[in-house]
Order: structure tokens, then C-alpha cells, then sequence
């Protein structure tokens, strides 16, 4: 049994893409194949990627399932997961049948475009999450926005050239300025292999210089407070599986880029930016959610929200303690579930109503009394409750962080108090309340593929809340080798220091 | 047998939960594809649509099998209460039950576990017995609502809740049934959705309790940063070895227990209603009687109260944080007593009552009398819950009436109700041999032997209050069921409730009369040391329940005189000369307003904190994030390039973007190759 898994996890959704390349036609006939494709494509690519799981050795901290072959010269296919990497690449192959089946009547336009989209942008997703070359994961990572923005530009709202452009503009500078560190680092260690330059210690001034550049490029795609802006503004135009997708996994390619890239190839600069890191952290935070409270838009609150909790991620990457890493993995796995799950809410209403203005709606329970219990469990575990998976990843960054830096834990907290006042306050003038807007009072309930795509995500955001073990257990020994060579690159840094004095 | 205790709830709210779905669903089905179907369920949202206008939806299908699960298995779950009562409090059958690992990371290790031990089995008989009664209550109460079988799976699972939190062994399972419960009692206030008073109370209770639970939340945090653990057992045997040390948060060189305590002091004063925190309790109100008995008068508000007593080995060595909790807790009993001097609804003055008796408790725990405080926690969970259910009796016989100005008279028409009402006040008022009586006067005896710089300030309001409790208790009573009806048509209207209602009255008419005499020994007498074993800790120089007992015995009778007074000066009042209090309050017309506005705290925390907090969030919103950010950032850019590009392509097509984003990566690609690529030849 050896194949190269990792690879046909990630090129398999590209070989349907190819495939629904050759259907033609317009009708109902090419539609459904389009679809059914899809599906098929991502349930399979799932099935292969839990195959991985089960073949995971957990108590290891090396990159395993790894293929290397030679490759554009200097850089080659290098392909492996470790324990940071591997949930990411479940969390993306796991949403997407999720998006397909929730784009099943919501897209009637372009069907066959819009899925190989989907495909295109599962397989350069799982690659950003797989790639062990720096070439070849600035070529999934850069090229994974592409099919994000046809899909916001083809099937999105009215505002989309707007939204567009906006994200565009903010990533072009992130991108040259990490494209120009990606070749500073292959001048100064001759090797775009990310084990190898991991293991490289660079010289503090390069360092410092080429921590910057990734950070432009990650702090966008988190965002951070202040290049966040795009955010909403994307979310809005998005059609709902879009938001899925951006929400849960686009933006944790920034979090996974400064566990990948930051701490460990550029540990000194990591420690004496991480006040930074912090400060800007705490101001999204409290700033986004105070923001939050006041949105209008339904999308527009829960892309803020998205805001402020990454904001807890980056605290506990830099925070650098394993509760703190820990978390801000667990808490990315649980907001892309959350969020995800959030947006398909929206588009739930959405679908029915054609509107995203939270003044629109109002009593919805008296007609969805299931909706309206599964938005409830979203919405708890957006707000952090205990029992869900939204409370593990926000008390292990928080635990984490308290113990580094007691300023940055105790403002964050009040995150805490923030969340569930935009939250409830959200979920009270759109289900609580008498439905009396005319437009609502035919209003059905969740029918039976919507219930099909919120199941397995209720289930999990329960279960990763009261068991959340399997999980952090996956990660647990490469968090453990990451601070280990941190700790001890800082250790020899100051040795240095202090030499030199 | 504990396993049992704690999940045959969860097991019946699971039960129940899934009834109320189906039933949901099949009232409103939901969007389907088969195009046949769709008309009869079009036909068939008419038909709700219309039941709904007129507010008598037919009850869900299977609510009286809810009711029934969910009762029986309460039932079952008091049954074991009480035998591990006997078991663990009179035989040492201390125990850890362990269930499996919740949350393991580094050094930090979080278990799901059930820790068994006095201190437990009294919250255990408290909150299991409190709600198998108002889960039987509440067949009768809610009788005509159509959502019941949502409603007993909220009482289970919030009972659930509840035991999770008083069997924790950690702080973090304790914080989640902390939540737990505070989710719980926000669904519970807001029940009735489609009542918009309802549902801004829900908020304000989970938000106000959240601010709570941010203390209660840092202090774990500090705790773990200081010992490494969140287990009450390490903490407790390193707690000696922090003394001395101090942390430096937020600028302020703090001693570290002291600010630990503190800390978790806060999330008590949120769960209990203490002073400053306390605003969300009568606002809590809105939510369905029985859910005011049980959670908001008998288990849940009392969790502050147990977990000080929890953590009593970090408390005794912290004299300052025992200090504040002694001021606070003082402050309460007295605050709340005089707002309920003047309020008319009837069970806000049961609210504030509560407030009030929080705050002896707080005393009790403040002084270091942890048992006392738990033996009033005890049979305050007795009266109280009869208060409440007696007033909910009251309000089902007056048919949603509340206002107590539109009662009177009443003792003719549901006498049971009557003599339940009055034992429950004559407990709460402390007569002497009724339940609070024991526990009562036991606090404002240990208030005046306490030691802490507060102790005296104690005394005085918590004996003040005793008099204002007499008051505000008696003058419900006599306003309520006797005098002239005020309301002559829900007065002939008026009838007795139903059995399933007047037996749990009767079982907690009898708890609030002999909860006290029997227990008193070992709460509050030379039994403690034997009965609470390691589940309390008492310093060494802590001699409290010693000395309270060598009061003198002016302050032993002040509390029985105080009563008396209060309750006369309340005949006087509402019997003999229904003038006077009219009068009075035209008289201080500003006094009487500031009490029923209720010191103005909503008001204050409106202007001080809602509004400016709602203020920011706009500005940074339109002024940061559009106006600054935005206007010199993409905004900015764009807007010059579209202005030029704009005269040059029509750009409304909104493909360009695309392709000058497909060259950017095709250059880059191109570049890297470019360069590199000979390098590795």
C-alpha cells in the first residue's frame, strides 16, 4: 500500500474539475451531472483524506505520507503533512461536499463553471496546506484566490467588482513582498525545501526583514486589524458556499502560514515582534466586536466576528506557549466549522428572502423552529460556551497567553463579554420576537438537504466541545516540537547576544 | 449512583428535546422539492398561521409524555440525592468519580469527573429536590402553553447543568456548568419569545452574567499561571505556598490570592446578583414562574455562594477578599431589602427579597462561617422556592395578574395558597422554630462575632434588613390576601390551583418549616467539623462558629425583636391605616422614587456603559474602519484607478481585475523559475 495518498487527496477534486471540462450543454441534464460530479469528487477526495487520519501517526512530529520529486529546478514537488498541517487539510475536504450540496438549487447560473471553481479551489487549498517547498506552496497559496475571486465575481452580489478589487489591492502587496522574502531566503540557504530552511536559522537581520514580508501577506489573509476591511465587504458579495469557503478556510491559511513559516524558520524575529502580534490582537478583538455590535448586515456582524476571533489565533500562535499554539489551531478548526456553518445560515434565509438585512427578518422560530435551534447551537458556540467548540479554542489561547503577557489575556477576555452581546443580539431580532413582516409568513423550514448539510456540523461543534482530545492529540507532538526548536533557538540567539557583547 | 444523579436529567432533557423537535417539525415542515406535497403544506401553514393569530396553538404532540420522563427521572435522581445525603454526609464515603479527559494540552489537564463530598450532597438534595417539585408544579402551570415539552427539557437540562456544576472537580467543569446554568436561565427567561420584555431580559441576564464570568475567568487563568492546574486538589495544596506572592496585573502589585479570590469573587457577584451585578435578577422575572423558583431563587443564584464555600482554602488566606465579600454581601442584603420596601409586582419583591438574602449568605461566607452560610443557602432554597411557587399559584388564580395593587383579600378565595404563602414568610422573616429562623439570626450572630474589619458594618445591615424583610414580606401578604379586592372581577374569578400545583406547596410548606431545627447541629453547631470534613476549610485562628455562639444576648434577640417590629409596623400600615404609606411617600416623594426606580442603576449603567459602548462601535465603524482605513487605503487606490480606467474600458463588465490578477501570478511564477532555476544546475 504505497501510493502517493497525499497527492491523490489533493489532485483528485482537480481530475473532476477536468472531467466536468468535457460536459457541454446547458440543461437540466448537464446541470445535475455537474453536480453530481462534484459531489462525488469531494465525498471521495473526503473519504481518502480520512484514510490519511487513520493512517496518522499522532506521536510522531515528522511530516509524513511525504512525496519529493524533482521539479522546476531549483525547487521540487515536495509534498507531506504533520500534525499542524493534517487538520487543515480534513477541515477542507470535509467542508466542501457541505458547499457543493449547499450550492445544489442556491446556484442555477453557469453550474458547470462555477463547480470546477470549487474543484480547482479544493485542490490549491489542499496543496497551500501540503506543499513543503516554499515554490510550491506560494503557487497553491497565491494561486487558490483566483477561483475565490471568479467566484465572488461571477455568481456574487450586486457590490462584487468591488469586493474584488478590494481584496485585490490588498493582496498584491502582501504577495510581492512575500515573493521577494521567498527569494532572499533561497539566496541566503540555497533551498526552497521548508524542512530544510526550517532547520536553516537565518541571521536575525533577514529575519526580521523577511518576517515582515510574510506577515503583510498572512495578517491580510487572517486579516488582521487593520487590513481587514476586504472581509466584510467579500463576505457580503459572496454567494453562501463562497463565504463557506472564505470563512473557513482561506482565512486560516494565514494562521497556518505564521505556524508554518513564521515561528519556526524566523523564531528570533517571532519573539521580538510578538508584542505586535499582540497589540494588534487585542485591538481586533475589542475593536472588530464593538464594531460587530452595530452591523446592519447580517454577513457583515459574522465577518466581524470572523475578525475578532482570529484575533485570538494570532495571540496564541505568538503567545508561544503549547496551550496557546494549541488553541489557535483548535480554535481555527472550530471557526471554520462555526463560521462556516453561520454563513450557511445565512444562506438559508437568504435563499428564501433574497435579503441579508438583519431589520428584514424578525420571529423566525415561530415558522423554523428547527432553524432555529440549529442557529442556536452556531450561535453558543460563536459566543464561546462551554460544550462547544468554540469555548476549547478560546480558553486554551486565552490560558495561554494570560501566562505570557497578563495585559494582552485580560483585554482579550473582554472579547468574552463582547461576542455574546453582538451575537445574542443577532440572533434575537432575527428569530426571536412575532413574525409579522408579511413577506416572512410563508416562510418554510429547513427541508431535508439543508438538515443533511447541518447535522454533521452540529454534531461536531458538540462533540469537539465535550471531546475535543482527538484532535488536539492529532497536533499535540508537532506543537510540542515547534515550541521545543523555538524555545531553543531563542535560548542560542541570546547566547549570541550576549557573546557579542 | 452519582453517574445517575447527575445524567438521568441530561438523559430526560435529551429525551424531551427531541419530542419538542419532532412535534416542531411536524407543525412546520419544511421546504421540500415534491411539488404535490407542496401544496398541502402550504395549506397546512395556513392553517398555523392562523392558530398563532389567536395565541391557542394546540399543545405539541407527546408533551404529556415529556412531562412525565422528565418529572419521573427528576424524581428518581432526588430519591439517590438523599441517600448519598445520609451516605457521604453521616459516613465517610467521600469519592471522585472520574469519566473521561476533556481537554489535555502541555502541562495543562482538564478531566471530566464527579467530585463527591459534603459539601456536594447538600447542593445535590438542594437542587434535585428544589426541581423534581417545580417539575411537577409545572404539569399544572404550564398547563395551556403549547411549547411544554421544550420547557421540561430546559428544566432537565438546566438541572443538569446545575449538578455538573457542584460536582465539579476542577474549575474549568465547574465553569462550564457555570454557563451552563447561565445559558440555561437566559432560554428560560425568554421562553415566551414572542414577548419583547422577555427577551431583552434574557440578554441582560447572559450579558450581565458574562461580565461575571470574565472575573471567574481570569482567575483561572491566574491560577494556572501561579500553581499549573486547574484541579481543586493541587490548588488547594499549593494555595499555602502562594501566600506572599504577588502578581502584577494590569499595573497594580497585587497579592496573588488576594486578587485571585477576587477575581473569582467577581463571577459570583454576576451568578448571585450581588451588588453592582445584580440588575439582571428582577429583570429576570419575565421568564415563567416555576423557572423564577427554581432557577432564580433556589440553585442557580446560590452557585456564587457555593463556590466561595468551594474554594474556602483559598478564601481563608485571603482576609482582604474575605473583606470585600463581607462588604458586598452586607451591602446586598441591605440594598436590595429597601427596593423591595416600595416595588408592586409581586414577584420582583420576592426578586429583590432574594438579592437581599444572597447577601446574608455572602456575609456568612465573608466572616469565614461557611457552613452557616450554607445551612441559610439550604433552607432559603425551601421558602423561597414556596414564595415564588405560592406567587405563581397566586398569579395563575388572578390569571396573569401581577400588580399586588390589584389584589387583596384573596385568603377567602385560595386559602391553601394563603397558609403556604404565609409559612413561607414566616420562615424568610426568621418566627421563631421556622427554618429561617436557625440560619438567619446564625449569620447576624456570626456577623457580630466576625472579626474582619467589616463584621460590625455586617451587623448593622444585615440586622436592618431583617427588620426591612419583616416589612416588605408582611405587607405582600396583607396587600395581597387581605383588605379589600381591588379588582372585583378577577377576584370572583380567582380559584384554587390544581392538586399537581398544591403538592409541591405542601411538600416545601413543610421543608420551610423543618429545615432548620434538625440541621441546625450540624451546619451550625459542634457537628460541622464531623459532618463537612475536608469539603470546608476553616483556618486555624478561625474560631467563628465558636464565638457566634457567645453572643450576648441582646444580639441573639435583636433579630426575633426586629421581626416582630417590621411585622407590626406592616399591620399598622396595610391593615389598620392603609393612609399612612400613602401619605409617607407623597411626603418623601424622592426617596420613594429613587427606591422604586430602584436606586436608578439600569438608568445609570444605560448612560454609562450601554450608550457609550454602542457610540464607539458606530464611530469605529463608519470612522475607522470607512473612513480612515478604507479612505486612505483601498478606497483610496482604487478610487484613482477606476478614475482613470473608468474613461478608458468600460469597466462594468468587472473581468480586468482578473486578468491582471492572472498576469501578476503568471509573472511571479515566471520570475521565480527565472531566477532559480539556474541556480541548480
Amino acid at each position: 500500500m504505497n501510493w502517493p495518498i497525499l497527492s491523490v487527496t489533493t489532485f483528485l477534486p482537480l481530475v473532476g474539475a477536468l472531467f466536468l471540462m468535457l460536459v457541454h450543454g446547458d440543461d437540466r441534464f448537464a446541470k445535475n451531472t455537474a453536480r453530481w460530479v462534484a459531489l462525488w469528487s469531494t465525498l471521495v477526495t473526503f473519504a481518502i483524506s480520512l484514510v490519511m487520519v487513520w493512517r496518522f501517526d499522532a506521536s510522531s512530529a515528522e511530516f509524513q505520507f511525504v512525496e519529493k520529486h524533482r521539479w522546476l529546478g531549483v525547487s521540487a514537488y515536495h509534498m507531506g503533512v504533520d500534525g499542524i498541517s493534517l487538520p487543515f487539510v480534513i477541515l477542507t475536504t470535509g467542508l466542501m461536499p457541505i458547499c457543493i450540496i449547499a450550492s445544489w438549487s442556491a446556484i442555477q447560473t453557469r453550474v458547470r463553471e462555477y463547480m470546477i471553481a470549487f474543484l480547482v479551489l479544493e485542490t490549491l487549498m489542499v496543496g497551500t496546506f501540503a506543499a513543503l517547498d516554499l515554490v510550491l506552496f506560494y503557487l497553491f497559496f497565491e494561486g487558490g484566490l483566483i477561483p475565490m475571486f471568479l467566484i465572488i465575481g461571477v455568481w456574487g452580489g450586486p457590490r462584487r467588482v468591488y469586493a474584488s478589487f478590494k481584496f485585490f489591492l490588498y493582496t498584491l502587496l502582501g504577495s510581492v513582498l512575500m515573493l521577494l522574502a521567498i527569494m532572499a531566503m533561497y539566496w541566503e540557504a540555497g533551498t526552497t525545501d521548508i524542512p530544510a530552511l526550517m532547520r536553516h536559522g537565518f541571521p536575525l537581520g533577514l529575519q526580521k526583514w523577511a518576517w515582515l514580508a510574510f506577515f503583510a501577506s498572512f495578517a491580510v489573509k487572517m486579516p488582521m486589524w487593520p487590513v481587514h476591511t476586504w472581509l466584510p465587504d467579500a463576505h457580503v458579495e459572496a454567494p453562501t458556499a463562497g463565504s463557506v469557503i472564505l470563512a473557513a478556510i482561506l482565512l486560516k491559511m494565514g494562521g497556518y502560514g505564521f505556524l508554518r513559516f513564521s515561528l519556526p524558520m524566523f523564531p528570533a524575529a517571532s519573539y521580538d515582534f510578538a508584542p505586535l502580534i499582540f497589540t494588534l490582537s487585542v485591538v481586533a478583538i475589542i475593536y472588530t466586536s464593538l464594531v460587530a455590535l452595530m452591523q446592519e448586515d447580517i454577513k457583515k456582524l459574522i465577518a466581524y466576528s470572523s475578525v475578532a476571533h482570529m484575533g485570538f489565533v494570532t495571540m496564541g500562535i505568538f503567545a508561544a506557549t503549547s496551550q496557546g499554539v494549541a488553541g489557535g489551531i483548535f480554535q481555527m478548526i472550530s471557526h471554520g466549522i462555526v463560521s462556516g456553518a453561520l454563513f450557511l445560515c445565512v444562506g438559508v434565509v437568504y435563499d428564501r428572502i433574497h435579503t441579508r438585512e438583519i431589520a428584514a427578518y424578525g420571529g423566525l422560530v415561530n415558522r423554523m423552529p428547527l432553524y432555529a435551534s440549529v442557529f442556536m447551537v452556531f450561535t453558543l458556540a460563536n459566543v464561546g460556551l462551554p460544550g462547544t467548540s468554540g469555548f476549547v479554542g478560546e480558553f486554551l489561547t486565552l490560558i495561554g497567553t494570560f501566562k505570557v503577557n497578563v495585559w494582552v489575556g485580560t483585554l482579550a477576555t473582554v472579547g468574552v463579554i463582547l461576542s455574546a452581546a453582538y451575537a445574542l443580539w443577532l440572533y434575537r431580532k432575527i428569530v426571536f420576537g412575532t413574525l409579522d413582516k408579511p413577506n416572512l409568513a410563508g416562510i418554510k423550514d429547513l427541508g431535508y438537504r439543508e438538515i443533511l448539510i447541518f447535522a454533521p456540523l452540529v454534531i461536531l461543534t458538540i462533540l469537539l466541545g465535550i471531546a475535543p482530545k482527538p484532535v488536539l492529540d492529532i497536533s499535540a507532538a508537532s506543537v510540542a516540537q515547534l515550541l521545543e526548536n523555538y524555545g531553543a533557538a531563542l535560548k542560542a540567539a541570546k547566547l549570541a547576544a550576549v557573546m557579542a557583547q | 449512583m452519582y453517574q445517575a444523579i447527575v445524567f438521568l436529567p441530561l438523559l430526560g432533557a435529551v429525551l424531551a428535546a427531541l419530542i419538542a423537535l419532532a412535534g416542531a417539525r411536524a407543525r412546520h415542515p419544511g421546504a421540500g422539492p415534491p411539488p404535490g406535497g407542496d401544496h398541502a403544506a402550504h395549506h397546512h401553514s395556513d392553517h398555523a398561521a392562523h392558530h398563532d393569530a389567536h395565541g391557542h396553538e394546540p399543545a405539541a404532540v407527546g408533551s404529556r409524555t415529556a412531562e412525565l420522563i422528565t418529572t419521573t427521572l427528576l424524581m428518581i435522581s432526588m430519591i439517590l440525592s438523599w441517600i448519598a445525603f445520609v451516605q457521604v454526609g453521616f459516613g465517610p464515603q467521600d469519592a471522585r468519580v472520574p469519566l473521561f479527559t476533556w481537554i489535555a494540552v502541555g502541562d495543562l489537564k482538564v478531566e471530566w469527573s464527579l467530585r463527591i463530598d459534603t459539601l456536594t450532597v447538600v447542593m445535590l438534595v438542594v437542587v434535585n429536590t428544589i426541581s423534581a417539585l417545580v417539575h411537577l408544579y409545572s404539569i399544572g402551570y404550564m398547563a395551556e402553553d403549547p411549547y411544554r415539552p421544550r420547557f421540561f427539557s430546559y428544566l432537565s437540562l438546566f438541572t443538569f447543568s446545575m449538578l455538573m456544576l457542584v460536582t465539579s472537580d476542577n474549575l474549568v467543569q465547574m465553569f462550564f456548568g457555570w454557563e451552563g446554568v447561565g445559558l440555561m436561565s437566559y432560554l428560560l427567561i425568554g421562553f415566551w419569545y414572542h414577548k419583547p420584555e422577555a427577551n431583552a431580559a434574557a440578554i441582560k441576564a447572559f450579558i450581565v452574567n458574562r461580565v461575571g464570568d470574565f472575573g471567574f475567568a481570569l482567575g483561572i487563568f491566574a491560577l494556572f499561571m501561579l500553581v499549573g492546574s486547574v484541579d481543586l486538589d493541587t490548588i488547594f495544596a499549593q494555595a499555602p505556598s502562594l501566600a506572599g506572592k504577588s502578581i502584577n496585573f494590569l499595573g497594580w502589585h497585587a497579592d496573588a490570592l488576594t486578587l485571585i479570590c477576587l477575581l473569582l469573587f467577581m463571577g459570583a457577584m454576576g451568578k448571585s446578583a450581588q451588588f453592582l451585578l445584580h440588575t439582571w435578577l428582577p429583570d429576570a422575572m419575565e421568564g415563567p414562574t416555576p423557572v423564577s423558583a427554581l432557577i432564580h431563587a433556589a440553585t442557580m443564584v446560590t452557585a456564587g455562594v457555593f463556590m466561595v464555600a468551594r474554594l474556602s482554602p483559598l478564601f481563608e488566606l485571603a482576609p482582604s477578599a474575605q473583606t470585600f465579600v463581607t462588604f458586598i454581601g452586607a451591602t446586598t442584603a441591605l440594598f436590595a431589602a429597601t427596593v423591595a420596601l416600595v416595588q408592586n409586582d409581586i414577584k420582583r419583591i420576592v426578586a429583590y427579597s432574594t438579592c437581599s438574602q444572597l447577601g446574608y449568605m455572602f456575609v456568612a461566607m465573608g466572616v469565614g462561617a461557611y457552613s452557616v452560610g450554607m445551612f441559610h443557602l439550604f433552607t432559603h432554597a425551601f421558602f423561597k422556592a414556596l414564595l415564588f411557587l405560592g406567587s405563581g399559584s397566586v398569579i395563575h388564580a388572578m390569571h396573569h395578574e401581577q400588580d399586588i395593587r390589584h389584589m387583596g383579600g384573596l385568603k377567602d378565595r385560595i386559602p391553601f395558597t394563603y397558609i403556604v404563602m404565609v409559612i413561607g414568610t414566616l420562615a424568610l422573616t426568621g418566627f421563631p422554630l421556622t427554618a429561617g429562623y436557625f440560619s438567619k439570626d446564625a449569620i447576624i450572630e456570626a456577623a457580630f462575632a466576625g472579626h474582619n474589619p467589616m463584621a460590625l458594618y455586617a451587623f448593622v445591615c444585615t440586622a436592618a434588613a431583617a427588620l426591612l424583610t419583616s416589612f416588605y414580606s408582611w405587607r405582600l401578604i396583607f396587600k395581597t390576601f387581605h383588605g379589600e379586592p381591588h379588582d372585583r372581577k378577577h377576584y370572583q374569578a380567582a380559584h384554587e390551583s390544581p392538586m399537581v400545583m398544591l403538592i409541591p406547596l405542601a411538600f416545601l410548606a413543610i421543608g420551610s418549616i423543618v429545615a432548620g431545627l434538625p440541621f441546625k447541629e450540624i451546619f451550625a453547631g459542634p457537628g460541622v467539623a464531623k459532618f463537612f470534613r475536608e469539603s470546608l476549610t476553616f483556618a486555624k485562628d478561625n474560631r467563628i462558629l465558636e464565638e457566634m455562639h457567645h453572643v450576648p444576648l441582646t444580639v441573639a434577640l435583636l433579630p426575633t425583636v426586629l421581626m416582630a417590629v417590621g411585622f407590626l409596623v406592616s399591620w399598622q400600615f396595610y391593615i389598620r391605616r392603609p393612609d399612612i404609606p400613602v401619605e409617607l411617600a407623597r411626603q418623601h416623594e424622592v426617596l420613594y422614587r429613587f427606591l422604586l426606580n430602584k436606586w436608578y442603576f439600569d438608568e445609570i449603567y444605560d448612560a454609562l456603559l450601554v450608550r457609550p459602548t454602542k457610540w464607539l462601535g458606530r464611530l469605529l465603524w463608519k470612522g475607522g474602519d470607512g473612513w480612515l482605513i478604507d479612505g486612505f487605503g483601498p478606497d483610496g487606490v482604487s478610487a484613482r484607478v477606476l478614475d482613470v480606467t473608468r474613461n478608458v474600458v468600460r469597466l462594468q463588465t468587472g473581468y480586468l481585475y482578473h486578468y491582471a490578477f492572472a498576469m501578476l501570478i503568471g509573472a511571479a511564477a515566471f520570475i521565480t523559475w527565472f531566477m532559480f532555476a539556474p541556480g541548480m544546475r
